[in-house]
């Protein structure tokens, strides 16, 4: 059996009088991609904050490489977020920095002792491995959603990350960028073996990228396996309408 | 769907409560800076770009501003002074003025406007972007970086900013006696330091630091807080002008009797 590195347990989390997470139970295996599906709102997103010391829950566990996040010092809090990649969902790059100085920012800042020539290597070969070696000079406002989302990729890779998180990376792109986005991760996945949780309530993008699927509905998993086990074989009505309702969308 | 817990009475009402909390928000944020301030990593390619900014790109408004009101100043008080045959102290009283009160005074103002609108815009556009939350998450202190560096470049950029205004107002004002007058510019620049003491200096300056860390320190804070998307930005960035000039008037104003006390003493 693969090496856990995520363990949740009974995780809680609420906003003033609104329950989000209600009892979250997960374990994510080494080197697997888990797709997290949820309505908006159902707190995913909510799920993976927590993961990076983002937001604290009110409740129950979260042990990330055996360390328990939530009672970890900032010290020992960013020695674990230099182990996890987090792409946000609208990139959230820099926009008063240019391409290069974005992924060039937490590397200076993480990794000590790199030359010029070891730093501008590190970034071209990124650039090229998200497909986008000439927008090195370009500020994210020249980008496409396309573009933003690979160059917010190739940032978090800067640090080599063990864990991969995806915060909806297909919200908001037309089909065939989806696709090239499910490309990448898939890709990410293969060259930088990396574990990841893709966040999403695209089902193409959980089929493509997924290798188990999470459903979380009233701040709970109702529903955790294979693309088919969870939607073919689904007891929950919900669950199964969730499904039927992207597959009559697509 | 999520569930309604039992609703939390406020301690006072909701507006007393808020207002309390928002007051431990802006303390823990002010110690936090002095917390942060000391502590490696030091940000200072960062402080400089921020002083660049916040100093160089503000000389024209700041020029402009200071010689008319030097020109202005020097026009309106010239009929009072001339009506008692005091015509010639008034580069005494421009001096005065512009040292000790005009020139901290209309800099801070139009560097609250200028400076603290902006750096309330610029980070609260990051707060609602999920900037600072992708600072964070890449181990990298977003407080040392975006709020440290401000508020130190408000704070050494305003009072050389003041000087400078000082220094053009007494340009604006001189050309003004001058034409007037026909005063020469030693005649004019040896009345105006004979007017003015050690002590007035220190204090526009001492005085000067306190507006820049507040308009630095207010920009930051707003912006930081900042929520409710594009809303949000404006209301940061109206609120980082509106804060830092009513707590200017009232540093002016508390400067002014410590002042006051010194030179009785």
């Amino acid at each position: 059996m693969a090496e856990k590195v995520v363990e949740i347990r009974g995780l809680k989390k609420s906003f003033g009088d609104l329950k989000v997470l209600q009892g979250v139970d997960l374990d994510l295996f080494k080197e697997e991609n888990l797709v997290v599906l949820g309505k908006s709102g159902s707190g995913k997103s909510v799920l993976i904050k927590i993961m990076v010391g983002l937001l604290k829950q009110d409740a129950g566990t979260m042990h990330v490489f055996g360390k328990e996040v939530s009672q970890l010092n900032s010290k020992q809090l960013n020695e674990l977020r230099l182990k996890i990649g987090f792409s946000f969902q609208n990139s959230a790059l820099y926009d008063s920095m240019t391409v290069k100085e974005n992924l060039e920012f937490p590397l200076v800042r993480n990794v000590k002792n790199l030359t010029k020539g070891e730093i501008q290597k590190k970034i071209e070969g990124l650039l090229d491995s998200v497909g986008l070696p000439q927008t090195i000079n370009q500020m994210p406002s020249e980008l496409s959603g396309g573009q933003k989302k690979r160059i917010g990729v190739a940032r978090t890779l800067i640090l080599d990350p063990e864990i991969m998180l995806y915060d909806e990376p297909t919200a908001g792109l037309d089909p065939i960028t989806c696709m090239d986005i499910n490309n990448l991760i898939n890709e990410v996945r293969e060259q930088f073996k990396t574990t990841s949780i893709v966040i999403t309530h695209d089902l193409t993008c959980a089929k493509v990228t997924g290798d188990r699927m999470a459903v979380l509905l009233d701040g709970q998993f109702k529903a955790v396996g294979t693309f088919n086990e969870v939607f073919a074989d689904a007891d929950d009505q919900r669950v199964k309408s969730f499904y039927d309702y992207n597959f009559i969308e697509s | 769907m999520a569930e309604k817990s039992d609703e939390r009475k406020p301690l006072l009402s909701k507006k007393i409560d808020k207002f309390f909390t928002g007051l431990a928000d802006a303390w823990n944020f002010v110690r936090r800076f002095f917390q942060e301030v000391f502590l490696p990593p030091y940000e200072f390619k960062e402080v400089v770009h921020q002083c660049y900014r916040i100093g160089v790109e503000s000389l024209p408004l700041i020029s402009l501003t200071g010689f008319i009101v030097g020109i202005v100043f020097t026009n309106q008080s010239r009929p009072s002074l001339t009506e008692f045959g005091a015509a010639s102290w008034l580069p005494s009283l421009i001096s005065i003025a512009v040292v000790r009160a005009m020139g901290p005074l209309v800099t801070a103002l139009i560097a609250a406007g200028k400076v603290g609108s902006s750096i309330g815009a610029e980070i609260g556009s990051m707060k609602v972007t999920e900037q600072i939350d992708a600072m964070e998450v890449s181990a990298t202190n977003p407080f040392k970086f975006l709020v440290v560096t401000r508020v130190l470049a408000t704070t050494f950029m305003i009072p050389i900013l003041v000087m400078y205004t000082d220094f053009v107002a007494l340009i604006g004002s001189f050309l003004n006696v001058n034409s007037n007058e026909l005063v020469s510019l030693s005649t004019f620049f040896v009345q105006v330091f004979e007017s003015i003491s050690f002590l007035d200096i220190w204090s526009s300056v001492l005085k000067s630091l306190l507006f820049g860390f507040t308009i630095g320190i207010v920009g930051c804070y707003k912006g930081y807080n900042s929520s409710k998307g594009t809303e949000g930005v404006g209301r940061a960035a109206n609120s980082a002008v509106v804060i830092s000039m009513f707590l200017i008037f009232i540093e002016e104003l508390l400067v002014l009797q410590i002042v006051n006390a010194i030179r009785g003493m």
